[in-house]
């Protein structure tokens, strides 16, 4: 054998880690160190092509990763210590997986002897993560780390996207072993997803499709997690075809906001348009979405005189919640593609005039409208002054989770996918504004703006601290209520009236935290300052944290309310207390 | 039923539920059964028997058996479930093919004196169970047997002295030359 000192791949662990990260493009990762990972860390100090953003929580470090992979298509990247390193993950991990989001996370473990002793900053960590990722692993032996990295990688990004972890313990970063860049036999045999549709099922689709009298497209986030050549195909079928469209909350932007065959939003807060197409509708083509709990409402009177068309990736999203007719599994861009090629050699536009006239009436119902004031900041027009003041910008915004959330979707128009980073699935307060640093990260030039509300921003304030370090000039705009919105609107209607422990009495001066991490604070409390201060915040190159003053008590609607369909939406002019008492007449049981 | 204020749809379904049988090949790695058996209990499914061991060791593979009880929606999300996981080969619904042999092997220790052990020795001929322990106040039997069979003969030496019984879980295979 020759000498191996002088063979390039032979290297420790921690610079394989270091190396794979490079083999992969990756740029950009998102850490915080302790003792498991400090072997990592010394590497990362000796190079200079992969930049690491420290973050104040690991959690933070998860949703700025999230963050970076949703804006960008790639993955992201977490580096945490062992521990509580590890456990602080959990939350962006399910996150990533609830919401299908290309992750791996690089955790330090203890020496293998250790393993098992109960030692210091030591948990399960495979055990802990394994229900909380796409796959995971403990890599015990020098040698396997070379494959695992780049299989962690290929897991992470194929088939549906999701987040993984490789956990590596101290003594395998030091010791010696030999590195391979990623080849194909790195990947476990049993894992091949399918991507390419089945030519039966696409024909069938394309035969419900031609004869459809009132179809809809129902498009989702796996749109855009398929990439540009989805959305392309989507906007292509939709043009083709004439037929009207909504989205998931993950899927906006898929199709643009500004499309005369956009509906809006679907779902409990969705559109009454989209909803009532939905539930009326006699072929629905779903593509890269999931039939939620949160879209469908009442599963049983859902969309009651359909035939469904279901194309996803995952067989395990077919027939979960809805039963569908003709389901076609494999990648959608594909798909659609295909489903493109067939309709337009075989089928022709069909007249659904008929249609739209009815789709047209239920727009009239204007199911968004708000009462504006000149006394106070109302939430929604907060949002509409936000999205005209950053029209023709190059933005991305993030949320937190609650009703600021939901107006976000309603209001804020987006044109192109991966502008719109949200927490979907999981329903994460606090990811909006290290998910914003992520993107900044991954997009240094253009506006990021975190739509948040009181609660949720405090959840992950700390990393405004990473925002100045690296000088991210994320914009925080916060609804503030001070209210847990969301919550109180359940109580509202759900718990009769009585508002526990949703109100917070201690809000801090959000201009002056600003100040205190180095930003910038602005405050507003007047509609008619509002333009201006928008401006304010969009002209400064620094983070800021905007706290905009809005009405205290306003509600999120439309709403699908307890236990109903889709054409029993409750409407904002309809809810007043006596409409609202009989909408959600009944018991207590919270979900 | 009264709903509830909640934005759900609470009522559960009531399909009845079925029985099936489910072979699963695995890659032979730390932490694949844990993988298995923790989707079962996060999701709520139900385990009524499982079996597992490395069948194939120079290619690191092992098969698991899984008996399960669910409405046909909810046993064919645990098979794509399943289907998904990274080291999952393949799922074959061995109670779908209609074609496949399941067996179960239990030992089964009765104690007791006289005409009780004169009838077990009986009812051990009649189910072709063996015995392989015995002493002059008890019995091990050894028992395969599709599951009905087994608790069938258990059952029988309850009255004689079953003391107590060790059982595999459920083995199945497809009839015919072809493999899964």
């Amino acid at each position: 054998m020759s000498d191996k000192s002088h063979d390039p791949n032979q290297m420790t662990g921690a610079a394989m880690i270091v190396r794979a990260l490079i083999d992969h493009g990756v740029t950009d990762i998102f850490g915080y160190p302790g003792g498991a990972v400090l072997p990592i860390y010394d590497e990362i100090f000796q190079q200079s092509e992969v930049q690491h953003i420290l973050v104040r929580h690991e959690q933070g470090a998860g949703h700025a990763a999230e963050g970076y992979a949703r804006s960008t298509g790639k993955p992201g990247v977490a580096l945490v210590t062992s521990g509580p390193g590890a456990t602080n993950m959990v939350t962006p991990l399910t996150d990533a997986l609830m919401d299908s989001i290309p992750l791996v996370c690089i955790s330090g473990q203890v020496p293998t002897h250790l393993i098992g002793n109960d030692a210091f900053q030591e948990c399960d960590t495979v055990g802990i993560t394994r229900p909380c990722t796409k796959h995971n692993w403990l890599v015990r032996d020098v040698n396997d780390l070379a494959k695992v990295l780049h299989e962690a990688f290929y897991v992470a990004t194929s088939g549906r996207p999701g987040p993984v972890l490789v956990d590596v313990p101290k003594d395998v970063q030091f010791a010696t072993g030999t590195y391979h860049p990623p080849r194909k036999s790195d990947v476990h045999r049993s894992y091949a997803p399918r991507v390419k549709g089945d030519a039966t099922q696409i024909r069938k689709a394309v035969a419900l499709l031609a004869h459809a009298k009132r179809p809809v497209i129902y498009s989702g986030g796996g749109v855009i997690n398929s990439g540009p050549e989805a959305t392309k195909m989507l906007r292509e079928l939709v043009e083709v075809t004439g037929f009207p469209i909504t989205s998931t909350l993950m899927g906006l932007g898929a199709y643009p906001a500004s499309g005369k065959n956009w509906l809006g939003m679907l779902g409990m807060h969705g559109t009454y348009e989209a909803n009532m197409t939905m539930h009326d509708c006699d072929v629905m083509l779903c593509v890269g979405a999931r039939f939620d709990d949160r879209i469908t409402g009442r599963v049983d009177a859902f969309s009651p005189g359909s035939k469904k068309i279901h194309i996803d990736i995952d067989p395990s999203s077919i027939n979960k919640n809805i039963r569908v007719d003709v389901p076609i599994i494999g990648d959608c861009g594909n798909i659609l593609g295909d489903i493109l090629q067939v309709f337009k050699a075989e089928a022709k536009k069909p007249d659904i005039k008929a249609w739209w006239q009815q789709i047209a009436q239920w727009r009239a119902r204007n199911s968004l409208y708000y009462r504006k004031s000149n006394e106070v900041i109302l939430p929604q027009h907060a949002i509409q002054s936000l999205f005209e003041a950053t029209r023709g910008r190059d933005t991305y915004i993030t949320t937190e989770v609650g009703q600021h959330q939901m107006w976000a979707a309603q209001f804020f128009g987006f044109e192109e996918p991966h502008r719109w980073m949200t927490s979907g699935g999981l329903g994460t307060m606090g990811y909006g504004l290290p998910a914003a640093v992520g993107v900044q990260v991954a997009h240094p030039d253009s506006l990021v703006i975190d739509i948040a509300g009181d609660a949720s921003v405090q959840m992950t304030m700390q990393e405004m601290s990473t925002a100045v370090q690296y000088e991210l000039p994320i914009k925080i705009f916060i609804l503030n209520n001070q209210y847990m919105g969301m919550v109180r609107q359940w109580q509202q209607l759900l718990h009769g009236n009585r508002l526990s422990h949703s109100y917070s009495e201690a809000m801090p001066d959000f201009v002056k935290l600003a100040e205190a991490y180095g930003g910038v604070g602005i405050q507003v409390h007047k509609p008619g300052d509002l333009d201006g201060a928008i401006q304010e915040m969009i002209s400064v190159k620094r983070p800021v944290l905007f706290d905009c003053r809005v009405a205290a008590l306003e509600n999120c609607f439309p709403m699908i309310p307890s236990g109903k369909a889709h054409n029993e939406m409750l409407l904002p002019e309809q809810a007043n207390d006596e409409a609202t008492a009989k909408a959600f007449a009944g018991g207590k049981a919270l979900v | 039923m009264n709903q509830p204020a909640s934005a759900y749809f609470i009522e559960d379904r009531h399909d009845p539920n079925e029985t099936h049988t489910l072979s699963v090949l695995v890659q032979n790695e730390p932490g694949v059964l844990a993988r298995v058996i923790g989707l079962f209990s996060g999701r709520g499914y139900n385990i009524e028997s499982l079996t597992v061991s490395e069948t194939e060791a120079q290619k690191h593979l092992s098969r698991i058996t899984i008996v399960t009880t669910g409405t046909p929606m909810v046993i064919e999300q645990i098979k794509h479930q399943l289907d998904r996981m990274i080291p999952v080969y393949r799922v074959v619904d061995m109670t779908q093919t209609k074609r496949s042999i399941e067996r179960e092997l239990a030992m089964v220790k009765v104690r007791g004196q006289g005409e009780h052990r004169v009838e077990a020795l009986r009812l051990a001929d009649a189910f072709r169970a063996r015995v392989i322990d015995a002493t002059t106040e008890s019995f091990v039997f050894e028992i395969t047997g599709n599951t009905d069979k087994i608790n069938q003969y258990i059952d029988l030496m309850r009255p004689l002295g079953l003391v107590e019984v060790s059982r595999t879980g459920v083995a199945a295979i497809g009839r015919g030359p072809e493999g899964m």
